[in-house]
């Protein structure tokens, strides 16, 4: 009996991918995924707005203009210093979620859901109430007496991300999450046990552990933060210009599509270079 | 383990404590910000507010003077479910035709359905509309739907196939012994006990099809408006505080369905947390 099984088990369940249940989402991807991703990197190759040129000449207008050139490392260190900011306030909140009680962690899960589910959008309005000249950190720096002017964080890297932390703070903390509460609690009574002390602990025991986690989640913000368009025009203004407002514009108001076309595919390779760059990262720290 | 605590311990606790509260007050405090924002009287973004009203709400509500909020909400609720519907019903069967397959294949397969969630979704929201532009296809609903589709599928098939790697395949042997057909195998053992994975997948999905933006952003237009668009409209010329009325009552929907989803299918558990 057990012997004949495999051949009638469900769908899917036996060793061979059963191509026909792979087949529609497959071939939605494979047209309206990859095709159009093809598409772009094709069209990026044409010279003039009429696609009638094919040659490399909007690849040299972007590389060989210093402007175009910074906005894409000012993108880049963008997603790197949300990544950052995120970092630091997401390890102490797993910590104290991993000390709570059942309660708590349910009530912290909430508080972490919450955000991620309300709109982009929603969360990029609520900032500008925050960082305005009359805004809710303008108003208690003032009623503090820590300042007698209104500081300008509109239209700041500054202003901009700490929206972003916020904004991405969840993704960074539900993998975190994850692998921190694997983490065997016996560990850490061994570590302070042996004498290190709580922040010895932290950096040699607890950090490393979770660094699988770490780098998920770092590559998750790293991602949404590069690709932020409403938050980074909204908050960035004008003055502050990154590849997505670039390709926005590009596309939609100048309609020059092959150099919209060049942004976009340098936005995706310098996204996926960051993401490769943490994946070394993991890998380094796991054979080291 | 009963050690003197030291200055050293001291400062690790307050400083673990200052940030971790930095970091709650830095998540909740935006949301709560919007929602007392929503109630001002006053025709600023002010806050606090100089006094309460639902003022604004009213105005919201008002079917002539909100009348292209109302359109981009009803467009943005159908490209929603349309695409939600076809996603997870699509999403499972390709979970399905992986699930416990332990080849480069399956491995392969699973990266590219997963890959919407981390590649920069605006790149294919520019890409999918040059296609269908080079199609010759006019701007409409539909386009929306099969762009939507594309990036919400994933946390479907994230979701279905956490529940399928989950599920005991002797429950799956012992059935097909007994005689039971692979689709009554499916219909009765598998879909019961993955049915709540499909369904917090289905839930994010939604979620991500509203709020979704770098899509949305090529694919819509004036006649097919949908709301995060919309409302980015709002914020960049006048910012109109009805956005802060829009933002109350989508945050008030999805505290509730937030509830309804963890009471139904553990939308917590399943979070990955």
């Amino acid at each position: 009996m057990a012997i004949a099984v495999p051949a009638l088990v469900a769908p899917g369940q036996g060793e061979r991918v059963d191509w026909r249940l792979a087949a529609p989402l497959g071939l939605v991807y494979l047209g309206l995924f990859a095709g159009p991703l093809l598409l772009l990197i094709g069209i990026s190759f044409f010279e003039d707005s009429e696609l009638a040129k094919p040659g490399l000449a909007s690849w040299r207008r972007f590389w060989g203009d210093a402007f175009y050139r910074g906005v894409v490392v000012d993108t880049l260190r963008l997603g790197l210093l949300t990544v950052a900011a995120t970092t630091l306030l997401a390890y102490p909140l797993g910590l104290v979620f991993c000390a709570s009680g059942p309660r708590v962690q349910k009530a912290l899960i909430f508080i972490i859901l919450l955000p991620l589910l309300t709109s982009v959008v929603i969360r990029t309005f609520a900032w500008i109430v925050i960082l305005a000249r009359e805004g809710v950190i303008n108003n208690t720096l003032i009623a503090l007496g820590l300042t007698s002017t209104p500081l300008k964080l509109l239209q700041t890297e500054l202003g901009l991300v700490m929206a972003l932390t916020q904004i991405e703070l969840p993704l960074m903390l539900l993998p975190l999450l994850t692998v921190m509460r694997q983490i065997d609690p016996n560990l850490i009574d061994a570590s302070r046990a042996l004498g290190a002390s709580r922040w010895r602990t932290f950096f040699r025991v607890l950090l490393p552990l979770s660094i699988p986690g770490w780098i998920a989640g770092a590559t998750l913000v790293f991602a949404s933060a590069c690709t932020a368009f409403i938050s980074q025009s909204v908050i960035g203004g004008a003055s502050l210009v990154y590849l997505p407002a670039l390709i926005w514009q590009q596309s939609m108001v100048v309609y020059h599509w092959p150099f919209a076309a060049v942004a976009a595919v340098t936005l995706l390779v310098s996204v996926l270079a960051g993401i490769s760059l943490f994946g070394a990262l993991e890998r380094a720290a796991r054979t080291r | 383990m009963f050690q003197r605590t030291t200055p050293s311990d001291i400062s690790y606790a307050v400083v673990l404590r200052l940030l971790a509260g930095l970091g709650v007050l830095i998540l909740v405090g935006p949301v709560l910000i919007v929602l007392i924002t929503s109630f001002t009287t006053s025709a600023a973004l002010k806050f606090p507010p100089p006094d309460l009203s639902v003022r604004w709400y009213v105005e919201l509500f008002d079917r002539t003077r909100s009348a292209h909020i109302h359109t981009a909400a009803g467009n943005t609720l159908w490209v929603a479910s349309v695409a939600t519907g076809l996603g997870t019903l699509m999403a499972v069967m390709a979970a399905l035709s992986i699930a416990r397959v332990n080849r480069p294949a399956a491995r392969a397969l699973e990266a590219s359905f997963l890959s919407p969630l981390i590649l920069p979704t605006l790149a294919y929201g520019l890409a999918s509309l040059m296609l269908f532009a080079l199609l010759g296809f006019r701007p409409s609903l539909y386009h929306l739907v099969l762009g939507h589709l594309v990036v919400i599928s994933p946390f479907v098939f994230r979701t279905t196939l956490a529940s399928l790697t989950q599920l005991d395949p002797s429950l799956l042997e012992s059935s097909a012994s007994l005689g039971a057909s692979r689709f009554y195998t499916f219909r009765r053992i598998t879909l019961p006990i993955i049915a709540p994975g499909v369904a917090a997948g289905a839930f994010l999905a939604f979620i991500a099809s509203i709020d979704n933006v770098p899509v949305s952003l090529f694919l819509s237009n004036a006649r097919t408006s949908m709301l995060p668009i919309r409302m980015w409209g709002m914020m960049e010329s006048t910012l109109d505080v009805r956005v802060a009325a829009i933002s109350g009552v989508l945050i008030a929907v999805i505290l509730i369905l937030m509830i309804v989803m963890d009471r139904l299918v553990g939308l917590t558990r399943r979070m990955g947390v």
